[in-house]
């Protein structure tokens, strides 16, 4: 096996030096009754050609974006990787490492994650980010967690417009804790209901997703006005970073903890992982933050370096009284995320927004103008929720024979909309893709 | 070889931090031409964007490009870091997961076009479910302390189910610091087993702490001290008899393929770390892979979705009403578990059974040959690492810390130290199965070269290390007055 070096040989040598004859006789420490006594039924070893074949086959079965035309979103966007990217990232000094524990062997994914953090907190307009989470849901989860912490309250409020899946995780975190989540309506705008926060009392926080799961920007700053009379927290998670290129930031906003997916930061869709959890937060809240933080610091010859910090926070420091159990982070994902924001620059990543911005504007118009009804009205960013004509589940597979795929049906989310669409547009699907769409829908 | 040092000095780059470069309107991205018309955002929403650096292409790839040359990865040499498993990270494992086909796919499509997925992921559970014994495997959660947190739920969701309440979960004192912490979230009182002379559990210390107020116990086996806990058996059954459920923490898991499984020692639900055990890259802290694998009495708890085979094709199931519900947006870090499943196929059974019997040789090997040098806290015959401390070195006012930084100097990453808490001052040591005995004697060597300079010129390590990047780093002031942000 290429990857066990031993020759016989060695084993040989090892073994006298350890005083033994055979390699199974350092297993009699394990007592016999727990030892198995059948070899394991798995495969043979297959050789790499073979496994290239096999996985090939595999892969061959599935429909990547670079042969469909995907108009989904949901919480995983398909934009435009620069190849250098990816060429970086495998540059294995940073893969095949662990966390930054010797911290002057580490200096390059520590100076990584701290312009990471830097890069996210100016994203969001934010004081403080952490090294990163697994996903936006369990960032989201972890921030209604802080909030709770923070506030004392064991109650908090979730727009049901922040992505379904987040709402299925923070019920899986929080119901076992003993904290209500009780849910905030959505009005016919599209955007969730700020007289009914306004009516509810005694809440740690409301989360609220922005753009939100049907791709309406919601007024943020409102509903941390209402909150902030109430004592609680306000909480912003969205699906789709790229959306803060145009649309104003949740940091001037009044808002407390910011959650997201960072996935369309250069991450590959990986059908749903790795993505990426961002978590921001006020200067306020800093020491309520869960997970890995790098702070700069001097060594001995007073050089600048950086330091995994504020340690007191994390489990393997305070095991149960640690803000959370999270042990690694998504490094790699956030430093992947990292060189993606450097490659577009602020520049760059406003331009990128607004092409975004421009086509699923089109598409909504082109449709539109085709008849087909646009269920909300709202600004909307890169998604929207249409609905379709009767019986349009034929032309959707149809389509979907033709290597479209029309969005995604929302009666499975949202009974009350059935029939309807969740549309997503990203700067990688062009003018052509979107006319042919229309064609077929309306035809 | 003999002698021979890997450590050595070599041209290093400096770099400024991304923002201190750069000039506006510069773009290290292809943007396209927008081939529909401009429409302006509404106005009542749009902010000003972030204020990136704007960079070229060429100034990225240098800085990134520098900046790995002050890290150290396996791929860089030895990285003994117990309980961590460094070990190799084949490169085909990479080159399939970055198949469009896996990499460029969306989690939402229609089943008919995920097919390869889904099998994938199928064939994936029935690989660990083979390797254990247990009888069914969610690949869901994102990280070891995240499968974690999906057993504990579990335990948590199989007790309410039962009418019962338990407050309280026991955990050995050489417990992982995400044991207690992970069983906190579900509100339970973590309680402390202590460990026996032998580093490892007495049933009768089980027996005094476990009641009907426990919901069960988290055990690490092979323990954190690379012991194998000899009286498993027993202390599952004396669990079991009040009611409470086991916790196997697979973490060590690389030490006992193909000679345990886990469900016939009594563990009722586990959790697997595929970037410790299946050598997929830690990537500098993540993405890792948490699958969690339990026997039958669980099963109905499992998070959803769950992959499930009808005739030839394969579905995502949610309809599961005692489940925990889900544990992340979609189904896990798939491209983490693609990984695993090219490593186990590399490997087959028979290779992994001869990669635990490789990675139990080294630490064994290893612990004989440093045994005089260095105090060893248990000395035993040990799975797949091994525990020193700096008991014979304290006395010349030489530390751990101080010979974990030596060590970076002669060209290795040091060992985990001061874990576990049992041992003070602990050397942990896990070399696993992927390095060669040259390396290991090297390694083994500068150990006690480096012991022979604590003893004659402790400078050197008080000073150390000289040739990394930067010098040893002030964290004090780094916590006390942190700055996260530039």
């Amino acid at each position: 096996m290429r990857y066990l070096p031993h020759t016989p040989e060695d084993i040989k040598e090892m073994l006298e030096v350890i005083g033994v004859k055979t390699v199974d006789a350092l297993f009699e420490a394990i007592p016999e009754s727990c030892r198995s006594k059948e070899p394991l039924n798995l495969p043979r070893a297959m050789s790499e050609w073979d496994l290239n074949a096999h996985m090939d086959a595999l892969a061959a079965t599935m429909a990547p974006s670079s042969e469909y035309r995907v108009f989904i979103g949901a919480g995983s966007y398909n934009h435009y990787i620069p190849s250098s990217v990816p060429y970086l990232l495998s540059r294995s000094e940073f893969s095949t490492a662990y966390t930054p524990y010797q911290p002057e062997i580490s200096q390059g994914t520590l100076q990584g994650i701290y312009e990471f953090q830097t890069m996210v907190t100016r994203l969001l307009g934010m004081d403080v980010a952490t090294a990163s989470h697994y996903d936006g849901a369990t960032a989201l989860s972890e921030a209604l967690l802080m909030a709770v912490r923070k506030t004392k309250k064991k109650r908090v409020a979730v727009s049901s417009l922040c992505h379904p899946f987040h709402r299925e995780v923070i019920r899986t975190y929080l119901g076992p804790a003993g904290i209500e989540v009780v849910e905030v309506p959505y009005g016919e705008d599209g955007r969730t209901d700020l007289a009914a926060v306004g009516a509810m009392d005694d809440v740690a926080a409301v989360a609220v997703q922005s753009p939100n799961f049907f791709g309406v920007v919601e007024d943020l700053a409102s509903f941390a006005q209402v909150i902030h009379a109430k004592k609680g927290l306000m909480i912003a998670s969205f699906t789709e970073s790229i959306a803060w290129g145009l649309v104003k930031n949740p940091g001037s906003q009044g808002v407390d903890i910011v959650a997201g997916d960072g996935q369309s930061l250069g991450i590959p869709k990986a059908f749903g992982g790795p993505g990426l959890g961002l978590l921001a937060s006020s200067k306020a809240l800093m020491r309520q933050l869960p997970g890995r933080l790098v702070g700069t610091t001097t060594d001995l010859d007073g050089k600048r370096g950086f330091v995994l910090t504020l340690a007191a926070r994390e489990q393997h420091i305070r095991r149960e009284k640690a803000t959370s159990n999270i042990c690694s982070n998504n490094g790699l994902c956030a430093l992947n995320a990292a060189m993606y924001m450097a490659s577009l620059g602020g520049t760059g990543f406003k331009r990128l927004a607004q092409i975004n911005h421009n086509k699923a504007e089109y598409l909504k118009r082109k449709l539109m103008d085709a008849g087909v009804k646009i269920t909300f009205a709202s600004a909307t960013f890169n998604e929207f929720v249409v609905k379709f004509p009767e019986g349009f589940e034929k032309t959707y597979d149809r389509l979907l024979s033709r290597m479209i795929v029309a969005g995604l049906p929302l009666g499975r989310f949202y009974p009350e909309l059935a029939g309807h669409y969740l549309l997503c547009v990203t700067e990688t699907l062009s003018k052509i893709d979107m006319d042919q769409l229309v064609k077929e829908v309306t035809a | 070889m003999s002698g021979y040092r890997q450590g050595d000095s070599g041209l290093i780059l400096n770099e400024p931090l991304l923002w201190e470069k750069g000039k506006k309107g510069r773009c290290g991205f292809s943007l396209p031409e927008c081939d529909v018309d401009e429409v302006a955002f509404d106005a009542e929403f749009a902010g000003d964007g972030p204020n990136f650096p704007d960079l070229s292409e060429v100034e990225v790839v240098r800085h990134y490009t520098r900046l790995s040359t002050w890290n150290f990865g396996v791929d860089t040499g030895m990285y003994p870091l117990g309980s961590c498993t460094m070990k190799y990270n084949p490169k085909v494992n990479e080159r399939q997961a970055s198949l469009p086909g896996f990499s460029d796919v969306h989690p939402l499509l229609p089943e008919v076009r995920n097919q390869g997925a889904l099998k994938l992921m199928f064939d994936l559970e029935h690989f660990l479910k083979e390797l254990t014994g247990m009888d069914a495997v969610t690949l869901q959660p994102a990280a070891g302390a995240h499968g974690e947190l999906a057993g504990i739920l579990m335990i948590n969701a199989y007790h309410k189910k039962r009418g019962e309440i338990r407050t309280k979960i026991l955990v050995p004192d050489t417990a992982h610091g995400t044991n207690p912490a992970s069983g906190a979230l579900c509100g339970y009182m973590p309680v402390a087993v202590p460990v026996n002379e032998d580093g490892i559990m007495r049933v009768e210390d089980v027996r005094a702490l476990m009641d009907e107020e426990t919901a069960g116990i988290m055990v690490t086996n092979p323990n954190t001290l690379g012991l194998f806990e000899k009286n498993i058996r027993e202390i599952c059954e004396v669990v079991h008899g009040k009611g409470g459920l086991v916790y196997g923490d697979g973490a060590n898991l690389n030490a006992i393929m193909g000679y345990v499984k886990m469900a016939d020692i009594g563990v009722d639900v586990m959790h697997f770390n595929l970037h410790k055990t299946f050598a997929t890259p830690h990537g500098g802290g993540g993405p890792g892979s948490g699958p969690v694998a339990v026997t039958r009495t669980l099963t109905p708890f499992l998070p959803v979705p769950r992959v499930e085979k009808l005739k030839d094709h394969y579905h995502l199931v949610t309809d599961y009403p005692d489940s925990i519900g889900r544990m992340m947006t979609f189904y896990g870090h798939f491209g983490i578990m693609v990984r695993a499943y090219s490593y186990i196929l590399s490997m087959g059974g028979e290779g992994l059974k001869e990669a635990s019997a490789h990675a139990v040789l080294n630490a064994n090997y290893i612990k004989e040959r440093l045994k005089e040098t260095f105090h060893l806290a248990y000395d035993h015959t040990c799975m797949h690492e091994c525990v020193f401390s700096d008991a014979k070195q304290e006395p010349y006012g030489v530390s751990t810390l101080d010979m974990a930084k030596r060590l970076i100097d002669y060209g290795f990453h040091p060992p985990t130290i001061y874990f576990p808490l049992v041992v003070p001052g602990a050397l942990m040591i896990e070399p696993t199965e992927t390095e060669t005995k040259e390396d290991i004697d090297n390694f083994i060597d500068t150990l006690k070269a480096i012991a022979v300079e604590a003893k004659e010129s402790p400078e050197l390590l008080k000073n150390a290390p000289t040739r990394s990047k930067v010098r040893r780093l002030d964290e004090t002031s780094a916590a006390r007055k942190p700055c996260l942000s530039g």
